[in-house]
């Protein structure tokens, strides 16, 4: 059942890819007036189906790497809904829908997923790491798609051709403060999701997880990260600069998800 | 009507350098007013002096009157560095130049306020000096009214207003609300002060002002209640600034590309919004290859503006339109205006002949339906206008040919018209 509502869930967030599709595209006046209610309702969808999830498996740690996918795709919607609620702009939309589409679909395609044998997982302290990690990625990763956005509107003011898209997008400066704000939120989450990981890692595997590819490319990722907020903070970077350093941080992100297929300490399935 | 002359340069026929020989300051105006109305052959005159055009109009004697002269005389240039970016115009020519400009359609912004009153201010001194007489009084004052008209039946002045409110649609799509911004404006001019007073009104708090006469900065300052910089202090302070409103006569850029990297480094990158409507321009376009600076100048803003151009094309078009009508009214109030009590007279001559049949016929017929009626007095009125359409065409064509003629005389005794020819006089010569 679970899996029945996520798929319809997926179903809406669907349209929210055609949505965000035909934004670039310029022609989506009729979308624009639907889109809340739609991803509204796949949100919700998404939410019952991740608690039924839970309530079946008896406990909140992921038991799957479609699970962490649901997961994670849910927290970037929360993202998305705080701001919506906050700046009243779908424009993230652009970047979130297809993101969340993907992550969404992935886990509800049914495939049998490799199942999360470690007894790592059982452990309190690993919840508290997921949750922080995966909140800071969605912060992360809603700071990339508003640096994308900030680039779309500077091009467009510096085009001095103004076309419509300027008037859907948020002014210059809101999507700015929409990035640095999440930027600026998800710092402690990531800061605090590594350092718990790090307590478990040492604690169940001692120094030697240090050379883990996993481990190696988050740090690599949060140094990023916090050259980020740093450069933006003393700084003031912003527009390409910025965009640059997050679609880095983001690539890192990415490889350090995926690395769990690789990581000797990350890797939950059994052998 | 053949003897007003028109002679200038403006912002599309030389370059600045050029305007800037020619042009007059205030304090120098009356002075080179009363000179060139001195001028031998020369009845009545008026200069125009802006940082975009001078215009020397003149009434002459008799046709035979040198503007080109007083230029060089006055000026003390070269006629080879002057004459090719001259235009020069008469007589009707002279009416619609004049007209054109007082209504801002041969602006650089088509459609600005501000050319009115500059007109309005050159007018006034060379009333003030005494060079204007009832011919230029009478050629001034109508294009005062054409500019009005011009201005109340085409949309043509909403582009100038467009364009300052297109400087706030920009500002606010660069920093969202305006509240809280602080606006620079550097120099003077309606246009930039339009522009900084929409801002205002959204919002943006501080302003400074920077003008290379201090006086004049305090003095715009105390009206935006503003804080006044010294033109030294420039660099230093503009990037206090979000929004930099440009317009200065400067001939060469004020902010470059190394000024620009300056005020990001010294403002964390927030952005900046030069709003440049100064000709030549004031500020660099190289800026705005910089990451955080946004350059529009006023081309940018017209263009922005000018979304709907077929719009705009067909105000200037219907603009162009009231002013051929009004060049030909104009043309035909000065030159018919000795025969008009005649023609006065003449058409209320048959208008009683008319009215006193249509009586008589009356009379005789008792009660006529309103349709009948109608159909009496359409088919009267015509018949009396298709008599007198070329008696008055006539009268007209011969009075710009060879001015009050025999025909006049020859006209009044036919229809023995002495009397209310005489009446007509009286009470004023100028009715059309």
């Amino acid at each position: 059942m679970p899996l029945f509502w996520l798929r319809v869930a997926v179903g809406f967030y669907g349209l929210g890819l055609l949505y965000a599709l035909l934004a670039l595209a310029r022609r989506h006046e009729i979308l624009a007036r639907l889109i809340m209610p739609v991803i509204g309702i796949g949100f919700v969808l998404h939410f019952v189906s991740l608690t039924e999830h839970y309530i079946n498996v008896g406990r909140l740690t992921p038991d799957s790497i479609h699970t962490s996918e649901s997961l994670l795709a849910f927290l970037i919607m929360v993202f998305f809904t705080g701001v919506y609620l906050r700046y009243r702009t779908t424009a993230p939309g652009i970047f979130v829908f297809p993101l969340v589409f993907l992550l969404t679909f992935s886990a509800a395609v049914g495939l049998k997923p490799p199942q999360f044998t470690s007894p790592v997982l059982r452990s309190g302290w690993i919840l508290v790491h997921i949750a922080l990690i995966f909140t800071g990625y969605a912060a992360l990763f809603f700071s990339f798609a508003a640096s994308l956005l900030y680039l779309l509107q500077e091009r467009t003011l510096k085009s001095k051709h103004p076309g419509s898209l300027m008037s859907r997008l948020p002014a210059l400066e809101v999507i700015d403060q929409m990035g640095y704000r999440s930027l600026l939120l998800g710092f402690p989450f990531m800061t605090f999701g590594i350092i718990a990981g790090s307590v478990i890692a040492q604690a169940e595997f001692g120094s030697r997880y240090f050379l883990d590819p996993k481990i190696v490319l988050s740090l690599l990722m949060y140094a990023v990260y916090m050259l980020l907020v740093y450069t933006r903070w003393n700084a003031g970077w912003r527009g390409r600069r910025a965009a640059y350093l997050s679609t880095f941080a983001f690539l890192a992100a990415i490889l350090a998800w995926a690395a769990n297929y690789v990581s000797g300490v990350h890797r939950f399935i059994a052998p | 009507m053949n003897r007003f002359l028109l002679i200038g340069v403006n912002h599309k026929t030389a370059p600045v350098e050029v305007r800037e020989r020619l042009a007059i300051p205030e304090s120098r105006l009356p002075e080179a007013t009363k000179r060139l109305a001195g001028q031998p052959g020369i009845e009545e005159a008026m200069i125009v002096s802006t940082c975009n055009r001078v215009e020397l109009v003149a009434r002459a004697q008799n046709g035979t009157a040198d503007l080109r002269s007083f230029i060089r005389e006055y000026f003390q240039v070269e006629p080879c560095t002057v004459e090719q970016h001259l235009y020069e115009h008469r007589e009707r020519e002279a009416v619609r130049h004049l007209f054109r400009v007082t209504s801002s359609l041969d602006s650089m912004v088509v459609g600005e306020p501000q050319i009115l009153g500059q007109v309005k201010q050159a007018y006034a001194v060379a009333r003030g000096v005494g060079a204007i007489n009832s011919h230029l009084d009478a050629l001034v004052t109508r294009a005062f009214a054409v500019a009005k008209r011009v201005r109340s039946e085409t949309a043509i002045g909403a582009s100038a207003v467009s364009v300052a409110s297109v400087a706030v649609e920009l500002a606010q799509k660069i920093f969202g609300s305006l509240e809280g911004r602080a606006v620079y404006l550097i120099g003077a001019g309606k246009m930039s002060e339009l522009a900084a007073r929409h801002l205002l009104a959204h919002g943006a708090a501080a302003i400074f002002v920077a003008n290379r006469t201090y006086e004049k900065a305090l003095e715009m300052a105390e009206r935006f209640r503003g804080q006044a910089i010294h033109f030294d202090k420039l660099y230093e302070t503009a990037d206090k600034a979000d929004i930099v409103i440009t317009s200065t006569g400067a001939p060469h850029t004020i902010f470059r590309r190394e000024h620009g990297e300056r005020f990001l480094a010294r403002r964390k990158n927030r952005p900046m919004f030069f709003i440049d409507i100064a000709v030549p321009r004031d500020v660099d376009p190289a800026m705005n290859e910089l990451d955080g600076i946004f350059v529009y100048d006023i081309d940018d803003l017209q263009q922005v503006a000018a979304v709907h151009v077929a719009d705009r094309k067909k105000e200037a078009e219907r603009a162009e339109e009231i002013i051929n009508l009004e060049v030909e009214r104009f043309a035909a109030r000065v030159q018919s205006s000795h025969v008009v009590p005649t023609i006065v007279s003449l058409q209320e001559h048959l208008e009683n002949i008319r009215q006193a049949e249509v009586e008589r016929l009356r009379g005789r017929f008792g009660q006529v339906t309103p349709e009948q009626e109608a159909a009496i007095e359409a088919l009267t009125r015509s018949i009396v206008n298709k008599i007198l359409h070329t008696p008055i065409t006539t009268l007209k064509s011969a009075a710009r040919e060879q001015g009050e003629g025999p025909l006049v005389e020859l006209i009044r005794r036919i229809f023995n018209l002495e009397d209310a020819a005489a009446k007509a006089a009286k009470s004023g010569s100028t009715d059309d």
